[in-house]
């Protein structure tokens, strides 16, 4: 970041030789540098307070391992680690089970209803993970549906949710999609000829697979694989509503808001998390690095696709019907308990109601109010510094402008909960003029949002400058057109499909974010969605009211992405007839 | 690729492939109206025509990837439309050239031969033999990625032979690479295949490969055989105006036939005309065909009957100039060859236009 900046300047306007020696304006200049401004000051140096705190002794300030032996040597901390380490594996295996059989047929058979699922399977991603918790354990808790069916017929339980095994059902129906949307691009992108070549040199059926199909998809997979364990490593709230301590995130979290900002454990678990996504992370761009195995050519379009017979093809609805039903067990437990009057130890609710709907829109509205003001914030500012980093990176010559991508994309690495905990630290001594600290400020929540999301919103405005060929604007300013001018008539215009499809990334997804708020809401009246609904979700009264706002968020995310997804698809239209 | 002693290690017995009245239909579009062709042993043939032609189709077909709705195909006498690909021992080069990503060169070779169970010493042997015979001994542990498109190719190839294929069959193999390379490998490809001896089938869309480096050549047109012949035959004696066109330059001039005291003359139009000699038959609704170096301008070259002319149009080639002539109302190229300091005739000069009747020829679409 420093690089961008003071490398900017070295090269900055002097004396008539500026346009040869880079060309960067001065406008661009001072683009970058407000970036480096924003991104030093929301997420460099929170999260570097978080890493000093963690090495150095409270009050002096001094270098020290003390806090991460302290860590070692406390048995609670060590079996958190193992645990998370555990649910996030198996959350993995899981997803992973749920995942392979719909890629597999939806990608390699002409499988009626292969859109549906590719659709469908997206479902759970709009929807908080901690939200479906509820819901799953009524359906499949100890008391739900399920077993009180099994047991009334078979006169045994299965311990769906008990203790860690809810956390991993709840992490791993949540986040399949990730496993699901990159092994099927993966299995796409495979060229037709790299099988036809092997079945032309003798190969066929499950060994054409396994020496073919699934290395080619390798990459894919362990790319949703990763994505998986940090999402599942990082995440706060699942195990915190299932009343599951014993993890690093829900410690974390216990630490600083139990103990105080001051104890310096929730700082050192802080570090730990970061480092597994980091090490996660790693794997993954290791998996991928040198294997670029998108290997569709003129004339490839991926895999063959094959009728399947009939016993095959009964197997195979059979197979998503199940998954299906599973992986949507959250949504329908969530509308039926929206609606419920009592639901308790008995398979379905014993009356339906509207109250609940009638409360949430007399009191609680003000969440949905402020989720509403927080996201579009949040997408706002991402696709303004998505497209401005995109715009410097490609196409100016600023030196270090890679460090902006670079720091921007840091993000991902960052936990919610260690976000949320550097924000306290840094602005909690920041006053504004009348007093209050200027962590208690909503705007740090949509700040935090911003930062959270801005990763994704990156690639989508990167991608879509990366696809407008630089002579189009090279034409424009032919044509007598400046710098600016052209940004504003050929480029953005341009690149408007992949703005609000990052703009709709980061909305559909602050809109439901819940570890990072959860640390820096202050008060009900400042709340967003996702924390109206933790606080309903921890009492049993508030259940309902709870659903019927969970109802309420996924139908406006969904709705929201679907709006977009229509744009989009009509934009590219009207674009595609000009090529 | 000069290593004869590699030869005998892939060579095979040479086949012949035999295409029985083969139908093929996707849904409503006839892709391929029965087809039948023969192949001979150790012969290199191509499916030369149009992109949609259906030359691609026909090749898959063979290879086993496509399913005929009627008709048999036979690989050195046996019927194998039943098989699935894997069995039938038909080695493709593919477009894309497929080599696998994952493997190096070396795996990608050795790939067939541990797909039939090969020994293991017997894989060594002919993945170096493969290897050696198209020049790429020394690249057996790089990854697909880090070749050229040329050597993409050959490794393609040598992936081929190393399982000595009855069949030989190349779809589009030269499309991918630069005009230069194109030439050497054409080259390399025919060299190969005269030494293995190997039956071969190559489909391409481009008549100057399949000129160079073909025995025979099938011109297909809307998924039908318009002709089967070696290139000399087809450039000389087309069968149809398809072929005429697409082979080479033609000049297409459409008229009619009359009759006028015993003799037949073809009328380009109203007083342009000419003699059809007495040994030819006009198809009905036939036009007249001719190359453009079969005819001359002006009082020298060769002539059986002059026309008269206008020249629209001239561009210099070097050795050669090509005109524009206007002839009635019909448009026609005219070849001549170039003599320093002769003069280029301007547009709208009068011109007669000289016609040698043997190379001309009536021929129906």
């Amino acid at each position: 970041m420093a690089d961008a900046t003071t490398a900017g300047r070295a090269h900055a306007p002097s004396g008539p030789f500026r346009h040869f020696m880079t060309s960067a304006t001065p406008g661009q200049l001072a683009l970058a540098l407000a970036i480096t401004v924003f991104l030093a000051l929301f997420l460099i140096i929170p999260v570097g307070t978080v890493i000093y705190v963690a090495f150095t002794e409270k009050g002096t300030g001094t270098f020290t391992l003390v806090n991460f032996v302290d860590f070692a040597r406390t048995d609670l901390f060590i079996r958190s680690f193992w645990n998370s380490v555990y649910v996030s594996a198996m959350s993995v295996v899981l997803a992973s089970i749920f995942a392979l059989p719909l890629a597999y047929i939806t990608t390699r058979f002409d499988f009626r209803g292969a859109m549906l699922i590719q659709t469908l399977g997206f479902l759970p991603l709009i929807m908080p993970p901690f939200v479906g918790a509820v819901a799953m354990l009524l359906l499949f808790g100890r008391n739900g549906t399920v077993n009180l069916l099994l047991n009334d017929w078979f006169g045994f339980r299965i311990p769906f949710m008990e203790g860690l095994n809810g956390v991993i059902f709840v992490q791993a129906v949540h986040y399949f999609p990730f496993i699901l949307i990159n092994l099927s691009a993966a299995l796409r992108n495979i060229d037709r000829a790299m099988e036809e070549a092997a079945q032309n040199l003798g190969c066929s059926g499950f060994r054409l697979f396994r020496r073919i199909v699934f290395p080619l998809a390798m990459p894919g997979y362990i790319a949703g694989a990763s994505l998986v364990f940090v999402k599942v490593f990082d995440d706060l709230a699942t195990p915190l509503l299932l009343n599951v301590k014993d993890m690093l995130a829900p410690q974390a979290y216990l630490r600083v808001t139990s103990i105080g900002i001051a104890d310096p454990m929730g700082y050192v678990i802080s570090v730990v998390l970061i480092v597994m996504s980091i090490l996660a992370m790693w794997v993954s761009a290791r998996a991928m690095r040198g294997k670029d195995y998108a290997t569709v050519q003129r004339g490839g379009g991926g895999l063959a696709k094959r009728q399947m017979r009939p016993w095959e093809s009964v197997a195979a609805y059979a197979a998503v019907f199940l998954i299906l039903l599973l992986v949507l067990a959250p949504h329908i437990g969530l509308l039926l308990l929206s609606f419920a009057t009592i639901w308790s130890f008995s398979p379905l609710p014993d009356g339906f109601t509207l109250a609940h709907y009638g409360r949430v829109f007399g009191e609680s509205f003000v969440y949905v109010k402020n989720t509403l003001i927080y996201a579009s914030l949040a997408g706002l500012i991402d696709v303004v510094l998505g497209t401005a980093i995109a715009y410097l990176v490609l196409r100016t010559k600023l030196i270090g402008r890679q460090w902006l991508d670079w720091a921007a994309t840091a993000a991902l690495a960052i936990p919610g909960v260690v976000l949320g905990i550097g924000y306290l630290r840094t602005f909690y001594g920041v006053q504004l003029p009348d007093g209050t600290p200027l962590a208690t400020l909503w705007i740090v929540i949509v700040l935090a949002l911003a930062i959270r999301r801005l990763p994704y919103a990156l690639r989508a405005c990167y991608a879509a400058l990366q696809q407008i060929s630089v002579s189009l604007e090279e034409a424009a300013e032919n044509l007598g057109a400046t710098k600016v001018r052209t940004v504003r008539r050929i480029v953005l215009p341009l690149m408007a499909g992949g703005i609000l499809a990052g703009f709709v990334t980061s909305f559909a997804t602050a809109a439901v974010e819940l570890s990072a708020t959860l640390m820096l809401v202050q008060s009900n009246a400042d709340a967003p969605l996702a924390y109206g609904l933790y606080v309903f979700m921890q009492s049993a009264a508030g259940r309902g009211p709870g659903a019927a706002l969970g109802v309420i968020a996924v139908l406006l995310v969904a709705l929201c992405t679907f709006a977009s997804h229509l744009i989009i698809e009509k934009s590219q239209k009207a674009k595609g007839a000009g090529h | 690729m000069n290593q004869p002693l590699s030869v005998s290690t892939l060579g095979a017995q040479a086949v012949d492939v035999d295409i029985r009245s083969v139908d093929l239909s996707y849904g409503t579009n006839h892709v391929l109206k029965g087809i039948d062709l023969h192949i001979r042993p150790g012969e290199f043939f191509a499916f030369l025509g149009p992109s949609g032609c259906g030359k691609t189709t026909l090749l898959r077909l063979i290879a086993g990837f496509n399913r005929a709705d009627g008709g048999e195909v036979l690989v050195g006498g046996r019927e194998v439309s039943h098989l699935p690909p894997w069995k039938r021992d038909v080695g493709m080069v593919f477009q894309s050239y497929a080599l696998w990503p994952h493997m190096s060169v070396k795996r990608n070779v050795a790939f067939g031969l541990e797909e039939r169970k090969v020994p293991r010493a017997e894989i060594e042997r002919r993945v170096a033999a493969a290897l050696e015979l198209v020049g790429l001994s020394h690249l057996a542990d790089r990854r697909p990625s880090q070749l050229s498109g040329g050597q993409q190719q050959r490794v393609a190839v040598a992936r081929t032979i190393a399982i000595e294929p009855k069949v030989l069959l190349l779809d589009e193999p030269l499309s991918n690479l630069d005009a230069k390379m194109r030439v050497q490998v054409r080259r390399e490809l025919r060299d190969l295949q005269q030494r293995l001896g190997l039956t071969t089938i190559f489909v391409t869309h481009d008549q100057e490969e399949a000129n160079t480096i073909c025995d025979r050549i099938a011109v297909m047109n809307d998924g039908a055989v318009q002709q089967v012949g070696s290139p000399m035959e087809l450039y000389e004696k087309p069968a149809n105006l398809f072929v005429a066109s697409f082979l080479g330059t033609a000049n297409i001039v459409p008229g009619r036939v009359i009759e006028e005291g015993g003799a037949r003359l073809f009328e380009i139009d109203a007083g342009v005309r000419l003699p059809i000699p007495d040994h030819v038959t006009v198809p009905e609704g036939a036009k007249l065909v001719f190359r453009p170096q079969h005819a001359s301008l002006g009082a020298d070259g060769v002539r059986d009957v002059s026309l008269p002319g206008t020249v629209l149009h001239s561009e210099f080639l070097g050795s050669t100039v090509r005109y524009g002539v206007k002839v009635g109302s019909a448009e026609v190229s005219i070849d001549v060859p170039f003599q320093s300091g002769e003069a280029i005739h301007k547009p709208g000069a009068a011109v007669e236009v000289g016609l040698s009747l043997n190379s001309a020829v009536w021929l129906a679409s």
